[in-house]
């Protein structure tokens, strides 16, 4: 219950950052480091977003994990696994360029291909919670794959980020 | 918001009516499904206010009455302007001539009176102009004063069926859809119901959760939709009258994408679990539930045909997002979809005839329909996303939503009709989006 609350609240923040930007193709994923921690010490929040990268990307309608993600994925796991007190809620999302309903199943199987990497790398998976928004909570609001590109994603989001 | 019952007296008014009964050479008829080329011409006098306190209502009746025809794409006023003669007495003979020579074909006459108790009585009768000519019998409602709207639409709908010899028309309606507002990385999105034609908007959730896909129950008592209120998405149960709601299921992971079945009885959606999405099917009383698809793929946007036996859908278990039909009870399903590009969102027709749908094909979207075996498939509209069709109570038109583009894109509701004609704008005080129609009032 308290897991899904912090969740809940990192979500907020997500959007709060979202709202400070103007368009397009401007978001900085610094704006995300407000209140996380310093990204100088290698337990806070601030550190799994800036240095760790707290999101992977994907290709049009797939959910497979890329190269780049995989990296950032290894170093999502190890993070997890020296933190052990850590959990996290998986985000997935698509861009608009899908109908709403299939674009939730698909943030779903986004979300889930993250969790069942980071579970193949040792991470507990009661620790792993999953959401999709579907086309719902675009970060890059401009209609181009400059944009649809970024908002094809999976964000790992970790518990109790506004106040660790 | 209580609805008061309209009674329906046919064929009070026949007696005093000129009952021509001559031989005429064909009824007066539009068709609807041959995508009318010319609208027929029709004059609707303004109705009579039969006492002080009906004069209030009788322009907007008559305004709302020939807005819902006008808006059908299929019947062109001629404007009061241009009227020979005035109606100033609902029993008087009509005076043909005067609107022959101004080519009405068809001729609205109504009345309408107030209680002292704010019923109010609305009468009308058509005729056929040039066969001079009533068509079809007189007809009086009467209702509560805030029922005017209804109403107007009653009256609308009975000179649409006489006019196109359809089973039914479609004005006394309403539409759920989602009212959007703020900035596209920002959106708020509110549960709303309206009338058909965009009027009586009420907000029936505040903008703190994201709701998504509402549907009517066959009644349009309830409403099924889904809502990230328990933080993530969630099939919901909503009573419009009295707003209270519920949870539909508590099922691990996500339920999205829900349909009624057209008893009310039960409701076909989404489940999404460890990454895999089935179509499940929930008796709303008893709250069991029956697995109807299994596969790895996506299976989504569920919609029974009307009789109840089949199910439409969509899936990418052959790749991409295609369209499949089932029993309503699960098992094989047969793919329907085979154009060129993604096919999703299918919605039967409450005629039973096509399945509307919406159909990706390169970067763009479009809304059409194909026979329920997948044959005659015709785009009806389309654009950067066209998305989510919904049927008529009739069948024969379809509202959606259009989303523009870009950093300030936003979307709309549209409604276009069956053949391609008639794409209009349907006016909303905010953004809007997921429309769904209910069937014809009670």
């Amino acid at each position: 219950m308290n897991f899904k609350k912090t969740g809940a609240i990192a979500v907020c923040v997500l959007v709060l950052a979202a709202c400070s930007n103007t368009p397009p193709a401007t978001t900085n994923p610094d704006a995300f480091s407000t209140g996380v921690g310093d990204a100088a010490n290698p337990s806070s929040v601030a550190y799994f977003q800036q240095k760790i990268g707290d999101r992977v990307l994907f290709v049009v309608n797939q959910s497979s994990i890329t190269p780049e993600g995989t990296q950032i994925l290894n170093g999502q796991a190890n993070w997890l696994l020296q933190y052990t007190d850590r959990t996290v809620t998986i985000e997935g999302h698509a861009d608009e360029q899908g109908t709403r309903e299939y674009n939730l199943a698909l943030g779903e199987r986004r979300a889930n291909a993250v969790l069942n990497y980071l579970v193949s790398r040792g991470v507990a998976d009661n620790r792993i919670k999953t959401i999709t928004y579907g086309k719902e909570r675009p970060i890059e609001i401009c209609s181009e794959e400059s944009c649809w590109s970024r908002n094809r994603r999976a964000v790992t989001v970790v518990a109790g980020g506004l106040t660790s | 918001m209580r609805l008061t019952r309209i009674l329906v007296l046919a064929g009070l008014m026949a007696v005093g009516m000129v009952a021509t009964a001559q031989a005429q050479n064909k009824p007066l008829r539009i068709e609807v499904t041959q995508g009318i080329i010319e609208p027929m011409p029709f004059a609707a006098p303004l109705f009579v206010a039969e006492n002080a306190a009906a004069q209030a209502f009788a322009a907007r009746l008559t305004q709302v009455v020939t807005a819902d025809l006008i808006g059908s794409g299929l019947f062109r006023e001629i404007p009061a302007a241009a009227h020979i003669s005035k109606v100033s007495n609902f029993n008087a003979p009509v005076q043909f001539s005067e609107w022959k020579a101004i080519n009405a074909q068809a001729l609205i006459t109504g009345a309408v009176s107030v209680t002292s108790d704010n019923r109010m009585v609305v009468k009308f009768r058509l005729f056929d102009v040039f066969a001079e000519a009533p068509l079809g019998k007189g007809l009086q409602f009467v209702a509560s004063t805030d029922s005017w709207r209804r109403m107007s639409h009653k009256v609308a709908d009975a000179v649409y069926v006489r006019l196109t010899g359809e089973p039914s028309g479609y004005f006394d309606s309403r539409v759920v859809y989602i009212a959007e507002e703020g900035p596209k990385n920002a959106r708020k999105k509110r549960l709303a119901v309206m009338d058909y034609d965009g009027a009586n908007v009420r907000y029936l959730t505040n903008s703190n959760d994201i709701v998504l896909s509402p549907r009517f129950s066959p009644n349009a008592r309830e409403i099924i939709y889904t809502s990230y209120e328990t933080g993530e998405p969630r099939v919901f149960l909503m009573n419009v009258d009295t707003l209270s709601r519920r949870v539909l299921d508590s099922e691990p992971g996500m339920t999205f994408a829900p349909r009624f079945s057209p008893d009310g009885r039960q409701v076909v959606m989404s489940l999404s679990n460890r990454g895999n999405t089935d179509i499940y099917r929930f008796d709303v009383a008893r709250g069991s539930k029956t697995r109807l698809t299994n596969s790895p793929a996506i299976e989504t946007a569920p919609s029974y045909s009307p009789d109840g036996s089949q199910i439409v859908f969509e899936s990418d278990r052959g790749g991409g997002q295609q369209i499949y039909v089932m029993s309503a009870n699960g098992g094989a399903a047969k793919r329907i979809s085979f154009g060129n590009g993604s096919y999703g969102t299918p919605v039967w027709s409450p005629r039973g005839d096509m399945i509307a749908f919406t159909k990706i094909y390169k970067g763009r979207f479009h809304i059409g329909v194909m026979r329920q075996d997948g044959s005659q498939e015709k785009l009806l509209a389309g654009s950067f996303l066209d998305e989510g069709p919904t049927w008529s109570p009739n069948g024969r038109v379809i509202m959606f939503f259009r989303e523009t583009p870009g950093a300030n894109g936003a979307p709309s509701l549209y409604s276009v009709d069956v053949t391609g004609r008639n794409l209009r704008k349907v006016k909303t005080p905010t953004f809007a989006s997921d429309p769904a129609w209910s069937r014809l009032l009670e």
